[in-house]
């Protein structure tokens, strides 16, 4: 039963959330001068007063603030996301349109970094003032400060134009008609640099989170204890530090996980992937608002679903956690 | 009836195969894929009722107009095989090549030309291009005359390359706006010499060969890719490695200079006549200190177009005197130039009375700039108006439409621009000058608020002149007017390239149009 209040409360305190980013994110929005009628004249070459006039009356921007804000709740609120001004389709088309790549270009970034990270992190820590240990630190910081914009072209000068292996961007290669596993292939292909881009700031987290980590868990009694009993190096590492030493990496990764849209804007701008950060750029640049804020409000989304998941979780897993919450309420 | 042009179609296609023979040793071949690169995604691909040249490349590739430009500012048949200006000038008629079809299959009629022109008066944002017609009477499916309430020689140039497409009736004339309309981005039926199989934005727009095109043996090409990539070194790359075998309107000097050096490109800026893309720094002309003529004049002197050329395009631009670009007919290079001189400027305003303080400060002004790329020219002045006892505040805005605002309201001294000429003076050039067209809000309209009634008449007789000579002697003169007055400090034409694999590429597009312009012609080499 308590589970049960604390979970609607929770659901709750998410959408008083929600509601505000986007009452935040719609008053900023207004607060920059000009509108999407100035950005669809310079796309035009100009246009008269008529024809501004015409798309600020065909887009309500005529109205005063508080009737446009109104009439945007209202409709949100029956989950209809509004009619993107710029590129003329209903927002959430849009956004349902772009996501698979983005999903595809995040989640293989992740599962790459994790395990390479970890990895990396366990030999580290395995000899902390060893060559290795040195150069994965060195590796990590310099992939963690190193802008992903510029990782990215270093790339593709490198492997693009240098060695010329892989594309330089875009998904797929669009002179040539495959289908089927060719298809998939060609999407590998092109998915390669831009992955490794994104991977790169991932990898640098995890490697040092896992190196960390197993630092402190190799130190702990049980295994000490393990070793003892003559387990082979492997065993102890891999079967009983190492389960240990995940947790804290397994519980960033869901929180890095939420931020799918902030993480994948530079990468997929410099690489022309065509995902929901490619199309948050461009409708920013636009003034496109309700684009914008479908957006806002989708990732905003994906943040509060995943941190009441993750709570959920957590209370089932350790009870501690429901208790101590529990008698606070 | 004056007869101004009546050739044959037979001739005009000797006269186009005669111009590409003496181009091109090889002789064109058809087959192959072209991959183009568009540096944005266009908001849709029907350049009837959406201007810019986003939507403009691709869409003089799907709908043909009623004429063509060659390089050199003459017209020639397209959709028309030929036509007449009567007289009194009042009367343009157009006769149809015949069999010519939309990509459908339905014939094209001299119905669909005058819905076109119809459509892209009410809903194309350029009204100068057809305000002067005022019907298109269809005698037979194949004659289209054109009814004019003004002589408007500027009715040819709007009736190519992107500004007078012409489109199906039965697929827009069906009561949808057709600024919004589906078919606009897919099952789209055009009338050009390709057919669109797939537009998805931000990725690819994917036309092929029309099998049915009005012009024997054209395209050559089977097909033309054009790939979306905004960034561009990407585009660079994608040129250097061979992904991209052609790109236009690429202005970034870094890029230019790079490709120059890549044995397989050739760089031209040749194609941009038409487009006429210039940019300038504008003065308020209703504001104090900018109101006064002698103001304007003295900035003039102080500011080093050759610095602006040389070192911020490292060479790639070339210096603008005037409003008009270079490579127009229209263009008059003989006007004051305001070649760099400190001491003249700083004796201008001695002479006006603009007295230095004791920080050697004559008065303070403001320069705004709109996109990054223009950050340059609006930090150049700084330090050089300094030296003239100006202290200027560089204003950055947050992007375009904010940057609009302020320019378009006349809330600024100064600030960077670019503006195109949009083919004949009319359309692009006249906006910038006319008293009326002085319209706050409308950004690229007179933002200057500059009014001389001299310039006002010459431009208006220059706009309903039909003899070619006595129009250049009009735009010449007001030029020169507007070059005394300084409303507007011009600086140099936007670098724009085109850039090609001249080992793959045959017939690159050179006419006044560049890219802009029907692409059946290009065909790619062994």
């Amino acid at each position: 039963m308590q589970f049960l209040t604390i979970t609607l409360k929770r659901a709750g305190f998410g959408l008083v959330l929600l509601s505000a980013v986007l009452v935040l994110c719609f008053l900023l929005m207004h607060l920059a001068p000009g509108d999407v009628a100035d950005t669809i004249a310079q796309d035009a070459g100009g246009l008269d007063s008529e024809a501004m006039a015409q798309i600020r009356k065909d887009y309500g921007l005529d109205l005063p603030l508080w009737q446009q804000m109104l009439k945007y709740f209202s409709n949100v609120a029956l989950l209809d996301l509004g009619y993107s001004f710029y590129y003329n389709q209903p927002v959430t088309t849009l956004i349902l349109e772009k996501l698979p790549a983005t999903l595809l270009l995040v989640i293989s970034a992740q599962v790459v970094s994790i395990f390479l990270g970890v990895l990396l992190g366990v030999i580290a820590a395995r000899r902390p003032n060893g060559v290795t240990s040195h150069v994965v630190t060195v590796l990590s910081l310099v992939g963690y400060a190193a802008p992903v914009f510029w990782t990215g072209i270093m790339l593709i000068i490198l492997f693009a134009s240098i060695f010329p292996i892989f594309p330089i961007g875009n998904m797929v290669d669009i002179s040539v008609e495959r289908e089927g596993f060719a298809y998939m292939l060609d999407v590998l292909h092109h998915l390669v640099l831009p992955m490794l881009t994104l991977g790169s700031i991932f990898l640098a987290l995890y490697s040092r989170l896992a190196r960390a980590s197993m630092l402190d868990v190799l130190g702990s009694d049980y295994v000490r204890t393990a070793q003892a009993k003559g387990l082979s190096e492997f065993q102890v590492v891999f079967k009983h530090a190492l389960r240990n030493a995940l947790l804290p990496v397994v519980t960033t990764a869901g929180l890095v996980f939420s931020g799918i849209v902030s993480g994948a804007v530079l990468v997929e701008t410099v690489f022309s992937w065509p995902g929901l950060g490619t199309l948050a750029v461009q409708s920013i640049v636009a003034r496109d608002t309700p684009t914008i804020l479908g957006i806002l409000f989708f990732s905003s989304l994906v943040v509060v679903v995943a941190n009441l998941l993750t709570d959920m979780v957590y209370r089932v897993i350790d009870p501690r956690i429901q208790t101590s919450e529990g008698s606070q309420v | 009836m004056r007869i101004w042009n009546k050739i044959s179609v037979g001739l005009c296609a000797a006269v186009i195969a005669l111009s590409s023979t003496v181009l091109q040793a090889d002789t064109p071949k058809s087959g192959g894929t072209l991959i183009m690169s568009l540096g944005a995604t266009p908001r849709h691909l029907n350049p009837a009722v959406q201007s810019g040249i986003t939507t403009g490349a691709p869409g003089a590739q799907l709908f043909a107009t009623l004429l063509r430009f060659d390089d050199k500012w003459n017209p020639h048949p397209y959709l028309a095989k030929s036509w007449q200006v009567s007289d009194d000038s009042l009367t343009v008629t157009f006769n149809l090549v015949e069999g010519a079809t939309f990509h459908d299959g339905t014939p094209i009629t001299s119905k669909d030309v005058a819905f076109s022109i119809k459509t892209i008066k009410a809903n194309h944002p350029f009204k100068t291009m057809f305000a002067a017609v005022n019907a298109v009477e269809t005698p037979d499916a194949n004659t289209a005359v054109f009814k004019l309430s003004k002589p408007h020689p500027a009715l040819l140039l709007a009736l190519s390359s992107q500004l007078g497409s012409i489109i199906p009736e039965h697929i827009y004339g069906d009561g949808q706006d057709p600024k919004k309309h589906p078919r606009n981005s897919e099952n789209l039926v055009g009338s050009g010499p390709f057919k669109l199989v797939e537009f998805v934005r931000d990725q690819h727009v994917i036309m092929e060969r029309n099998e049915n095109f009005f012009i024997e043996g054209r395209p050559y090409l089977d097909k033309i890719v054009w790939r979306i990539i905004k960034d561009p070194s990407a585009r660079s790359l994608g040129r250097e490695n061979g992904e991209i075998l052609m790109s236009a309107f690429e202005s970034t000097p870094q890029d230019i200079l790079h490709s120059k050096g890549v044995e397989h490109l050739t760089v031209t800026d040749q194609g941009y006549a038409a487009i006429g893309p210039i940019n300038w720094v504008a003065f308020n002309t209703k504001r104090e200190p900018t109101s006064d003529v002698r103001v304007r004049q003295a900035i003039a002197y102080a500011i080093d177009r050759n610095f602006l050329v040389d070192a911020l395009t490292q060479g790639t631009a070339r210096p603008a005197y005037t409003g008009i670009h270079p490579d127009s007919i229209f263009n008059e290079s003989d006007v004051a130039r305001y070649d760099l001189d400190i001491d003249k400027a700083n004796a201008i305003l001695d002479e006006a009375g603009y007295p230095r303080d004791s920080d050697g400060i004559r008065f303070p002004l403001t320069i705004d700039y709109g996109w990054p790329s223009a950050k340059p020219w609006a930090e150049y002045t700084k330090p050089q108006l300094k030296k003239i006892g100006i202290d200027v505040t560089v204003r950055t805005s947050a992007g375009f439409p904010a940057w609009a605002k302020t320019v378009s309201n006349w809330e600024f001294d100064m600030t960077v621009d670019v503006v195109f000429n949009w083919g004949d003076p009319v359309i692009g050039v006249h906006r910038t000058y006319l008293c009326d067209n002085a319209k706050k809000g409308v950004i690229w309209s007179n933002t200057q608020q500059y009014c001389n009634p001299e310039v006002d008449a010459i431009l208006v007789k220059a706009g309903q002149e039909n003899d070619q000579q006595k129009r250049i002697a009009f735009y010449s003169e007001a030029q020169k007017i507007i070059a005394q007055d300084v409303p507007i400090y011009f600086t140099n034409t936007v670098p724009y390239h085109t850039i090609y694999n001249h080992t793959k590429v045959g017939n690159p597009p050179a006419t006044i149009w560049g890219t802009c312009s029907p692409l059946d012609e290009v065909y790619l080499k062994d």
